[in-house]
């Protein structure tokens, strides 16, 4: 339906609708405080010396404002390092960089002594990694010194020696005995052969600066892409640097092809669409999570802004959400990478396509520059575009035709824009029906989007029909992503039902006759619920429009249930109910007074016992009387008087084991005395009974 | 008469009975009082349970089994020191009476542990 008449079919790009759509924005002001979150000083410094330089050059091409006391410390470390005698040519180079940015005030005896160091390094170097420092920190130093004499004799021995390192495909070994080639060795090596170039005194032969041009164009071949016109750099193997992200590898490349087309002088021949895909990968990385990304990408950017030939100019729309109805306009901002103005160019807008099919229309109308913001703007949108999702093409026209040598902008710019509108909605009503002649019952007017209470009621044999006109603010029938009709049973059960439409009128006739079976002859209040909604649409909308009792027919026996309506996933986490334990009901206890009458009943044959005793004037004649025996004696029936208290103890509180443990302590000395005092009886009554 | 016959006889023989009891060593007598003194505890036992029930029966069991035991060990402590028993004669009395002690000491060890 949504046929914009008047627009031509064109030749479909093979980079289809859709793709290549993304927006770049250049970097913002949530870089700047990332640095400053992601680069804090731990005890007023960064720690090494290479974390600091990263930490200083992130602040400085971004701007922000270097603490005193950073400066300070990282002035005295580096003061420091020059003087030492312990340090390599990798703490020099990493101490001259950071001088580069913060111009200590240093002891020009101390950079003799580094020249002579970082000369013998290069001598005795073999490995990519010493080439790198030696060169790098030579190079630093003739920039910071100009008094101290740096130049190399034997340039082109040096330069063949890093070559050595190359392979075919542009990539470069780390040194000999490994054979792992990586990209991020390539961009050391690069930036390792420019600097040999700026220093070489005569100058190194043209053919050889001729070989590493080449070298360069041919690490191009190996860069990657992703579907969204980025290009970048990654590494296929861990090499002897450790893991490499694409963004450190890409970031090593860029200030390698950087370097080397600074030094050369006419302009490096580099392929614009990848240096721009460069651009935009390390812009789409976004806001990087740790410090050392963040300063890959933001030194790698700070490359690519002034990359000499090549510089990327990056298209980028502060808002591509647009509403007719707010009249907004469209804006479109051309900067470089860091965000620094571009030179004077137009922008036009190309061709507009509709997004999700394949209708576009050619347009080709100049967007007016506001200088005081610095953006381009499309003060109307053109007449056939109405509220919806499309991809505006843009082109970039330099008034310069000398600018096109030195930036690059990537042809055209494709930018998914979604206008939006507020869609009027008129004629809403709802309507009963009488089945047979279709002659209206019951007419209410409704009010969308707005607060609606219809009370209808209606039988099996009638049917209900809602209408409304869609439009959008130029009049234009509208479609939405959604219009639904939902109607909720009072137990919870709902249908829904989807809203067709002709043209601009929407309208849906529900037919009870037929739907019986559907809504499970249930009876009873029904509430109605409409839905329309799209996302270009500003005013979707959910109401509810009140209720509708329907009189259903009895549901006869083989009737399909109504589904079971979900439980409340909540309610299993209320309490539970409660569970009534049977407990045997305890046993009868007689009364306590009766008890205790039978305790003193149980002590009477006691006391009875003793009277007898009494009676049979039983005595003590016999015990002992010396005071050996008369000890044991009493021993034994102390002895005896122990174990009944033992027993006295186990039945109150003590267990079984420890009881037989202390019984048999006890037995033992009881055996002994018991053994002992009779014995004396037994020799007393023997001396008795024979005298 | 025949009644009064009867009544006399009774009379008799618990007359000759009671003299000839009269005649035993004062220590078997001791036993003897011992033993009816465990037994007649025994009795009050069984009427509580007679009366209110057997409901922890461990422990009436535990009771009455230990009146009853002791007055077992005291019969044959009994048996054993009576000089007139030809059948023990070489056992010393002590001896009999250690035995006594020992039995009675394991017996309530074990009537505790069952008494709950």
């Amino acid at each position: 339906m949504a046929q914009y008449l008047g627009f031509l079919v064109l030749v479909v790009l093979v980079l289809a609708a859709g793709c290549e759509s993304a927006v770049f924005s250049p970097v913002l002001e949530s870089h700047r405080s990332a640095a400053l979150e992601l680069f804090s000083p731990a005890d007023g410094s960064y720690g090494s010396l290479e974390e600091t330089y990263e930490a200083l050059k992130t602040f400085k091409v971004l701007g922000i404002e270097k603490k005193h006391y950073i400066t300070t410390s990282s002035c005295a470390s580096v003061a420091q390092t020059l003087k030492s005698t312990s340090s390599v040519s990798k703490d020099y180079f990493h101490a001259l960089r950071i001088n580069s940015i913060l111009n200590c005030d240093l002891n020009i005896e101390a950079f003799r002594g580094t020249e002579s160091v970082l000369k013998g390094s290069l001598n005795g170097a073999n490995s990519l990694i010493d080439f790198y420092f030696s060169i790098g920190g030579l190079v630093l130093l003739k920039e910071q010194t100009p008094e101290v004499d740096v130049h190399l004799v034997d340039a082109d021995k040096i330069f063949r020696s890093i070559k050595a390192l190359g392979q075919s495909d542009g990539r470069w070994r780390l040194n000999s005995n490994n054979p792992e080639s990586s990209n991020n060795a390539a961009g050391l090596a690069l930036e390792a052969l420019a600097g040999v170039i700026s220093l070489a005194t005569p100058q190194i032969d043209n053919s050889l600066i001729t070989t590493m041009k080449n070298d360069v164009l041919k690490l191009f071949d190996g860069i990657e892409r992703y579907d969204d016109g980025t290009y970048y750099f990654d590494e296929k193997h861990v090499g002897a640097l450790g893991h490499q992200s694409p963004l450190s590898a890409s970031a090593s490349v860029v200030r390698g092809i950087t370097a080397v087309a600074a030094t050369t002088s006419e302009y490096l021949n580099l392929p614009g669409d990848k240096i721009l895909g460069l651009a935009k990968f390390f812009l789409g990385v976004g806001i990087p999570g740790s410090a050392q990304d963040l300063y890959h990408q933001i030194d790698a950017l700070s490359c690519l802004e002034n990359i000499r030939g090549s510089t990327p100019l990056i298209l980028s729309l502060p808002a591509t959400v647009i509403s007719v109805t707010k009249k907004d306009q469209l804006k479109v901002r051309v900067s470089t990478v860091l965000g620094s103005p571009a030179p004077t160019l137009s922008v036009r807008l190309m061709q507009i396509f509709v997004s999700g099919t394949k209708d576009a229309s050619v347009i080709d109308q100049k967007l007016k520059f506001d200088a005081v913001n610095g953006m381009h703007v499309l003060e109307t949108l053109p007449k056939n575009i109405d509220v919806g999702s499309y991809v505006f093409s843009f082109e970039i026209i330099f008034d310069n035709p000398e600018h096109k040598k030195t930036y690059v902008t990537g042809g055209r710019t494709r930018v998914l824009v979604d206008i939006t509108g507020v869609i009027k909605i008129d004629n809403a009503e709802i309507v009963i029906l009488d089945g047979d002649h279709g002659s209206i019952e019951t007419q209410k007017k409704l009010k969308l989007p707005g607060g609606n209470d219809v009370a209808l009621s209606a039988n099996h044999l009638q049917k209900l029909r809602l209408s409304f006109d869609l439009a959008t603010p130029s009049g234009n029938a509208f479609k939405p992503h959604q219009a639904f009709l939902k109607l909720r049973h009072e137990s919870g059960v709902d249908h829904i039902f989807l809203v067709g439409n002709s043209g601009k009128k929407f309208e849906i006739i529900l037919d009870f006759l037929g739907l019986v079976e559907k809504f499970f002859y249930l009876s009873g209040r029904y509430n109605i619920q409409l839905t329309v909604g799209d996302s270009d649409m500003e005013n979707s909308f959910l109401q509810p429009l009140g209720y509708v009792e329907l009189d259903l027919p009895d549901a006869p026996e083989k009737a399909a249930r109504p589904p079971p309506q979900p439980v409340d996933p909540y309610s299993r986490y209320g309490p539970k109910p409660e569970i009534a334990h049977i407990f045997r009901a305890p046993e009868k206890r007689p009364a306590k007074e009766l008890s205790l009458v039978f305790l003193g009943l149980v002590l009477v044959p006691f006391f009875g016992f003793l009277a007898g005793l009494v009676q049979l004037r039983a005595n003590l004649k016999n015990f002992p009387k010396a005071t050996a025996p008369s000890t044991f004696a009493i021993l034994f029936h102390l002895g005896i008087a122990a174990v009944l208290a033992l027993y006295a103890l186990f039945w109150l509180k003590l267990d079984l084991f420890t009881t037989l443990k202390a019984l048999g302590l006890l037995g033992v000395f009881l055996m002994f005395v018991g053994h002992k005092t009779l014995s004396h009886l037994a020799s007393t009554s023997s001396k008795l009974k024979s005298s | 008469m025949g009644r009064s016959a009867t009544t006399k006889d009774a009379h008799a023989l618990f007359h000759s009975l009671r003299s000839a009891y009269a005649a035993t060593p004062n220590h078997l007598k001791i036993i003897d009082l011992y033993i009816l003194f465990a037994v007649a505890t025994a009795v009050i036992q069984v009427a509580y349970m007679a009366i209110v029930g057997s409901f922890p029966f461990n422990s009436f069991l535990s009771g009455v089994l230990s009146c009853v035991g002791t007055a077992v060990l005291a019969v044959s402590l009994r048996i054993q020191v009576n000089k007139d028993n030809k059948e023990f004669k070489d056992l010393p009395p002590e001896r009999a009476f250690a035995d006594f002690v020992l039995c009675n000491l394991v017996l309530h060890l074990v009537i505790i542990n069952f008494l709950g």
